[in-house]
């Protein structure tokens, strides 16, 4: 579903990513772990389509497309979705109208009539649910005054609303309490399925707890320099990243 | 290079007068002219002026209203008035002038309405002698002194006592500019009384090709806990050109709202000045300009606190794209006795072009030393974090634009609290952004 091939990128001339490559089968999760500044939230960014992002290098195949030559908007109607994350506030534009919004494009994007609003409500109804989202917030501008938690499982009611190919989680753990965590993890768990890919870009082990990845790999310097199954994760927990690069000392000296 | 010229309209003014007989009105237009002749247009070295040069309007002869009536056809009517005008109380003005013909209008005990000549010859003497042309900001200004001197003696309103006026009082101003460049000079006073209350609304529309150019006065009294409602809409063509001046006495402790949208037109001043006169006294006043082609927004804005604890508020936006202009001046004066008040400004601006001009400048004076007042402006590009967001969730640029656009107008236009005109606005901008439900 997703070929990324050596893909260097680099923003106000500084390269972050240098060479990275990464294979992901639809169905499958892959965590992507690694210290501050290894450039993963440029791999989310450069996925997305960014502008302030410049790839200089590389390919990224998406279900058969070139998604580099894709606008933000093309990627996202081709079933990319970026959970940010810092959502951005946007006073003034509700979240249903929002939602409508992109999902009508989608459809049109795809050959369908836009959904008519006793099955756009109904779906609003069923995946806010879902999520534990208070219906209050849908009425709302968008993002404007919501809690750091509303926020996040906002991500994941338009995720569930727009049912994406391959999802794309930014740190979405960052800033959320256990219980949260805990919604927002049910919500993308419901949501896993043989067609639907997801990438979950974090710091922390925990949301992997709930998660269960096939998947981890470590970013390091602009790279993936190591990946394994999902016991991976619990020995960088344990041990820092620090053992990883003492392995890349061994391996450049040896 | 074209000149101004201002020497024929000497000659315009004595015609004018010399068809009347002599009036209490014809004696205030001397007056007018006079000051007119001292002071003249106001040039761009004029600080209140300094972004709008009004004066270049006058490199063509305009032609100026007689005083006899005029006609145009009532297609014209139609096609210039808002939808929901025959829900309200339509007032045609053509040239600047009162065309009963043409206006519905239900009589009723809650308001009068007659020309300024009918009521100062009638039982409204002292109203007249009171209120009309008495501020100095009205009379020394020469835009001012040449409305006074060429005034259409478009309407006088009188909103009685405890009486509210169920369906908002309509202003269609046409000008007909088909075979002459057009000057015309409506000149209202509108008095409100003790415990009244009222909803005003003008539109402006040209028709025919040549230039129209209305320099309008509106003088509101506002009484002892009365409310008022006063709303300009602007979506004329391109070569309608126009000075507005609405002047706000607030006389007893009120509340005055205004909103003023422009959204089309040629060289547009719109001056709300709100003056208040009673301790606690309350105004909001907002305004949104939206502006494309070569339009030219001026919004002038007054807020003078001469009594204590008066609150006022004030929000103005602005959208320009394409070569327009849009100006904001804002000014609040606090005088020595006006203690406590509270006095809040702000102007947000998006420019959407390289070639758009924003002019914005805020002005306090503040002679009193326990008060409230803030002020800001923002100029600035699209939120490039929310369209990002927008178009990341499949949203293409254009629309995602437009519902950012659309949620910056917004903010004005849920001031405007009567229905229709509301519908009408928003659709409008809807027209603009290119959104369809």
């Amino acid at each position: 579903m997703l070929s990324i091939k050596n893909i260097h990128a680099s923003i106000e001339g500084k390269e972050i990513l240098k060479g990275l490559s990464l294979d992901v089968k639809a169905g499958e999760v892959h965590a992507i772990m690694g210290p501050n500044g290894s450039g993963k939230s440029t791999l989310a960014s450069v996925l997305a389509g960014r502008e302030e992002y410049e790839v200089t290098e590389g390919t990224i195949d998406f279900g058969g497309k070139e998604l580099l030559e894709l606008s933000p908007e093309e990627r996202a109607k081709e079933g990319l979705f970026l959970a940010f994350q810092y959502p951005v506030e946007i006073p003034g534009v509700s979240t249903t109208n929002f939602i409508k919004a992109a999902l009508n494009e989608k459809r049109k994007y795809q050959g369908l009539e836009p959904l008519d609003a006793a099955s756009f409500l109904k779906l609003l109804k069923d995946k806010a649910a879902l999520l534990e989202l208070d219906k209050s917030l849908l009425s709302r501008s968008l993002n404007e005054g919501f809690s750091g938690g509303e926020k996040k499982r906002n991500e994941i009611f338009q995720m569930a609303v727009l049912d994406p190919k391959l999802t794309i989680l930014d740190e979405t753990d960052s800033g959320l309490d256990i219980d949260a965590l805990r919604i927002v993890a049910k919500g993308v768990n419901t949501l896993r399925n043989e067609s639907h890919a997801i990438i979950v870009i974090t710091h922390y082990q925990r949301l992997l707890n709930y998660l269960q990845p096939d998947f981890v790999h470590v970013l390091m310097n602009g790279r993936i320099v190591k990946s394994g199954g999902k016991e991976l994760a619990l020995e960088l927990e344990e041990k820092g990243y620090d053992f990883i690069k003492e392995e890349m000392q061994e391996s450049l000296t040896a | 290079m074209n000149t101004i010229k201002t020497e024929y309209l000497e000659e315009r003014f004595n015609e004018l007068l010399s068809a009347q007989p002599e009036s209490k009105l014809k004696s205030w237009q001397k007056e007018g002219f006079q000051t007119f002749t001292k002071v003249g247009l106001p040039t761009l070295k004029n600080e209140e002026w300094k972004y709008t040069g009004i004066s270049r309007l006058f490199t063509r002869d305009f032609s100026i209203p007689s005083k006899g009536t005029e006609s145009i056809s009532r297609e014209i009517v139609e096609k210039a008035a808002m939808p929901g005008a025959s829900a309200m109380n339509h007032l045609v003005f053509l040239n600047g002038k009162l065309n009963l013909e043409l206006s519905a209008f239900k009589k009723s005990d809650d308001f009068e309405i007659c020309t300024l000549e009918e009521a100062y010859n009638g039982k409204y003497r002292d109203d007249v002698e009171a209120y009309f042309n008495k501020s100095s900001l009205v009379t020394k200004d020469g835009i001012h002194a040449l409305n006074t001197s060429f005034m259409n003696d478009s309407v006088f309103i009188k909103v009685n006592k405890g009486h509210e006026v169920s369906m908002p009082v309509y202003f269609n101003h046409i000008f007909d500019a088909t075979h002459n460049h057009l000057l015309a000079s409506p000149r209202s006073l509108v008095i409100v009384e003790e415990a009244a209350k009222v909803e005003i609304i003008e539109s402006y529309y040209t028709h025919g090709s040549m230039d129209s150019f209305s320099n309008e006065v509106v003088e509101i009294i506002a009484k002892e806990n009365c409310q008022i409602e006063a709303y300009k809409i602007q979506n004329d063509t391109p070569n309608g050109n126009h000075v507005g001046t609405t002047h706000i006495r607030q006389i007893g402790k009120c509340l005055v709202n205004t909103v003023t949208i422009s959204l089309n037109g040629g060289m547009i001043r719109n001056n709300t000045d709100i003056i208040m006169e009673k301790d606690a006294n309350e105004a909001h006043m907002y305004g949104l300009y939206f502006l494309k082609g070569h339009t030219h927004v001026d919004n002038h804005t007054l807020v003078d606190n001469t009594k204590p604890l008066c609150f006022s508020n004030e929000l103005y936006k602005g959208i320009i794209d394409d070569y327009a202009t849009g100006v904001f001046s804002g000014k609040i004066i606090v005088r020595p006795d006006a203690q406590k008040i509270n006095a809040y400004q702000s102007n947000k601006n998006i420019l959407l072009s390289p070639t758009g001009t924003i002019n914005t400048k805020p002005q306090l004076e503040i002679y009193a030393d326990d008060v409230k007042c803030s002020h800001g402006c923002t100029v600035g590009r699209l939120d490039e974090e929310a369209l990002y967001y927008l178009r990341a969730r499949g949203i293409n640029k254009d629309l995602a634009k437009s519902m950012l656009l659309k949620a910056f107008a917004d903010d004005i236009v849920m001031h405007i609290k009567i229905e229709a005109v509301k519908e009408y606005v928003e659709s409008l901008i809807a027209e603009r952004l290119q959104l369809h439900d």
